[in-house]
């Protein structure tokens, strides 16, 4: 056993500083730093400076784009992305139909689909959740039937992040009427132009804006855009919900958020005193440095078994589950550590260019409405809940 | 001993939750989110028609002289529909002050008026850099003849855009946090030199931020002691507490309620929700949670009157820790058992989770109280 880094994974680490330092346009920096709204110029912006430099996607098959890295330089990566401020990848292409279209697409649908998510010219959605699927997601609804080459699509699906920002979505429908409802479902890939889909925003409750119910109403669907078998879909999704989930923990985020409530809290006073130095606070950031610690050892662990060839298993289920139980409770703590000013609601304060006097400090703004919108971090990728079923199920044999 | 409501306690509730169920659905407090002010001038008449306003007023001022119970008994009728009017504002922390500290003469100014509906006060007591330590005002107030003048800055004045008359505290005497040296002002919203600037809160409130620059005010507008104001802010703000505390109540029995139906209701793996047992025993802690706090909520509205200051606090600043605990706990649980409809705008539980979120803001949070509470 041997905790510290080998020193090519330390020069690793520092080529990747060194890019992010050089490369990471200060704007993007600013808004990630001080919790601000991005919009979708924001991340295409950075993800084509990671596209150009071959680093978007570590994971997957040098073959196909990949950096052959192992995993724990892949874990080097996301840390140094993170505490260097750098904005989240969106899963959607990357993490998500990138690796199913390798792993079960045809040589034509990498051609056609791989480049262009490695350049960020596609903007993915996923399309699984369902009004009546939710945690129950074999429950889905939404039908394709042929129609000659086609298929003709007809169903809701809801709460499908940055729909509005997508060009395809990728789709769980149903194209049998199986006895069982794990049978009949197939992985379909849809463009976001097409005739028949409207896009519906739904409003979060701490104001936020990216997410959206989505209507397919006779959307004609090429059976090429077909990923796999017809009937392949429910396999293809368990795939996927194994797949590449070391980054699921948001550990180094976490740190990066740690490293803002102390800076925050060196400079709110509290009886006189910076509110840093008062022994309930401290003890209580304490704590939860203390749970991420534990985290972080959790995830280095299972990446070093992974790097030892062991496939990830049910093992990220504890990965997320505690991870974003960690990271609200750190939103907790920012909220709390700025008194009456978590009060003042400016919407607008949250977005660029604002350029009115901020009300009380100019860190309050963003907290309130974090705390609100991570309280979604339980919720989707399969809720906090499930996690654990899952755990007891397939680790415990409960 | 008896925790029960008496006759026209109970008269009091019933017909709160009747009107109220009534007149102010969540179709209306939407409609009041998007206006300037976040009320409506006319609820706030009807308030006053039903009695409202005067509840905290002395009999001899055209109130009802209610207790600490029936502002509870209110408070919490109004949480349970999330009322945005600014009943907190004027008639707990406004009427507080007038009534323990103001002369006659004031009183006989002020509180009919507010029982009537035509008068809004705000409580400007919070400062930049006070957190919530009710001792620390560093807003100085000079001698000028027989008057004062004041300086500062006076933060997050919950409702100070529609009030006619604010009351500040100031310092008159003594260091940036002396117990000693605080005196209470009467300011017209329209004196000279005070500015305010307007916002929404995150809970759909609103406050201000009110700078007073060489604001100057005459002799009678000294609310009771020069240099003794402290003990007049603590005994009010432990009454807003309590107040709050009983709104909390009717907040997390509205959640439970809620969120009991939906896990009822919604179905998923064939069953309903509430079939889960990880889910049964989830919302049994929240009921616990919500039991517990309404306890505390109606032993702090009793409590508060206390005559002795330390009992008091002790007893207002364990329900504000038993009810930031349980908020906190209810609030997170009511959206993560809804999943996504519970992230929704449309959907009130988001709506009672950040005003739940905030009252453990207000007036010092769960780590303030258990100070206070162990003496500290
Ligand atoms: C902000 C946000 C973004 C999202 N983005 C996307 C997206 O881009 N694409 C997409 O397809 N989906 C997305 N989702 C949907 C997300 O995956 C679902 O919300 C989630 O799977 C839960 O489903 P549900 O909302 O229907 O809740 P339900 O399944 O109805 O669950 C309600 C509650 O019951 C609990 N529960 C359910 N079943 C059980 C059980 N068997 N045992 C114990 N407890 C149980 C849940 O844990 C939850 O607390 C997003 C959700 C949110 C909030």
């Amino acid at each position: 056993m041997d905790l510290t880094l080998s020193p090519h994974e330390l020069a690793f680490q520092s080529e990747v500083r060194a890019f992010i330092r050089d490369n990471l346009p200060a704007d993007i920096k600013r808004k990630v730093e001080d919790g601000l709204r991005l919009v979708k110029d924001d991340m295409v912006r950075w993800q084509k400076l990671l596209g150009v430099r071959g680093w978007m996607a570590p994971h997957w098959p040098e073959k196909y784009g990949g950096t052959g890295w192992s995993p724990v330089e892949r874990y080097l990566f996301e840390e140094e992305l993170a505490l260097g401020g750098c904005p989240r990848v969106a899963p959607f292409g990357i993490n998500m139909v990138g690796p199913v279209i390798i792993e079960f697409g045809s040589e034509a649908h990498k051609r056609r689909f791989l480049p262009r998510i490695l350049s960020s010219d596609d903007w993915w959605c996923q399309g699984y959740s369902e009004p009546e699927a939710g945690s129950d997601l074999a429950a889905l609804k939404t039908r394709a039937e042929t129609d000659g080459d086609d298929y003709l699509v007809n169903g809701v699906k809801t709460w499908t992040t940055f729909a509005h920002y997508a060009d395809w979505i990728f789709c769980l429908v149903r194209t049998g009427s199986k006895a069982k409802k794990q049978e009949g479902i197939s992985f379909l890939l849809i463009d976001m132009r097409a005739d028949g889909i409207v896009i519906r925003p739904i409003r979060t409750f701490d104001g936020g804006d990216e997410i959206n119910e989505v209507s397919f109403t006779d959307v004609r669907v090429p059976k090429d855009n077909l990923i796999g078998r017809e009937g392949q879909g429910w396999t293809i999704a368990k795939f996927l919900l194994g797949y590449e989930r070391t980054g699921i923990a948001g550990v180094a985020r976490s740190k990066k958020q740690m490293q803002r409530l102390r800076t925050i809290a060196a400079r709110e006073m509290c009886g006189g005193r910076p509110l840093i130095e008062d022994p309930k606070f401290r003890d209580k950031v304490a704590a939860v440095e203390i749970e991420l610690m534990a985290l972080e050892y959790t995830n280095l662990r299972i990446v070093s078994a992974e790097n030892a060839g062991q496939a990830p298993g049910p093992e990220s289920s504890l990965l997320k589950f505690r991870g974003t139980e960690i990271q609200q409770a750190i939103t907790e703590l920012l909220l709390e550590a700025v008194g009456y000013y978590a009060l003042p609601y400016a919407p607008d304060a949250l977005a660029d260019g604002w350029n009115e006097s901020p009300i009380g400090p100019e860190y309050a703004a963003p907290l309130a409405p974090h705390y609100f919108n991570w309280r979604k971090a339980s919720i989707y990728a399969g809720t906090n809940e499930i996690q654990k079923n899952i755990i007891a199920k397939m680790i415990l044999e409960m | 001993m008896d925790f029960t409501l008496n006759d026209e306690q109970r008269l009091l509730q019933e017909s709160a939750e009747r009107y109220l169920a009534k007149e102010y659905p969540f179709a209306v407090r939407r409609r009041l989110l998007a206006t300037d002010l976040g009320f409506n001038r006319e609820t706030w008449k009807a308030f006053a028609d039903l009695g409202w306003l005067g509840i905290g007023i002395p009999e001899e001022f055209g109130g009802i002289g209610g207790s600490g119970v029936e502002t509870a008994v209110l408070m919490e009728a109004f949480g349970a529909v999330l009322v945005g009017e600014p009943y907190l504002a004027t008639c707990v922390l406004g009427v507080g002050v007038v009534r323990l500290a103001s002369s006659p003469v004031q009183k006989k100014v002020l509180l009919p008026k507010v029982a009537t509906g035509d008068l809004l006060l705000a409580f400007a007591f919070a400062e930049p850099g006070s957190r919530y330590e009710l001792s620390r005002v560093a807003t100085r107030a000079r001698k000028n003849g027989s008057g004062f003048v004041l300086d500062g800055r006076k933060a997050v004045v919950f409702d100070a855009a529609a009030a006619d008359t604010f009351i500040v505290a100031a310092r008159t005497a003594g260091g940036v946090a002396d117990s000693d040296g605080i005196t209470l002002f009467l300011v017209e919203a329209d004196a000279k030199g005070l500015t305010r600037r307007d916002y929404p809160t995150v809970d759909g409130r609103r406050a201000s931020e009110v700078t007073l620059k060489g604001v100057a005010v005459d002799a009678d507008a000294i609310v009771g002691a020069v240099d003794s104001g402290l003990p007049v802010i603590e005994w009010v703000i432990d009454h807003a507490i309590a107040a709050v505390t009983a709104e909390a109540v009717g907040i997390m029995s509205a959640l439970n309620r809620q969120t009991l139906e939906y896990l009822k209701t919604r179905r998923q793996f064939g069953r309903p929700l509430a079939n889960f047992q990880v889910l049964q025993h989830r919302m049994v802690d929240m009921f616990a949670a919500c039991e517990l706090s309404k306890s505390m909520a109606y032993m702090a509205a009793v409590r508060a009157g206390d005559r002795d200051a330390d009992s008091r606090a002790k007893a207002v600043s364990a329900a504000k820790v038993q009810i930031g605990k349980a908020g906190r706990f209810v609030g997170q649980q009511a959206v993560q058992l809804h999943g996504g409809m519970g992230m929704t705008d449309e959907l009130p539980v988001g709506h009672y989770f950040k005003r739940l979120t905030m009252i453990d803001t207000l007036f010092g949070d769960v780590d303030f109280h258990l100070r206070r509470f162990a003496g500290g």
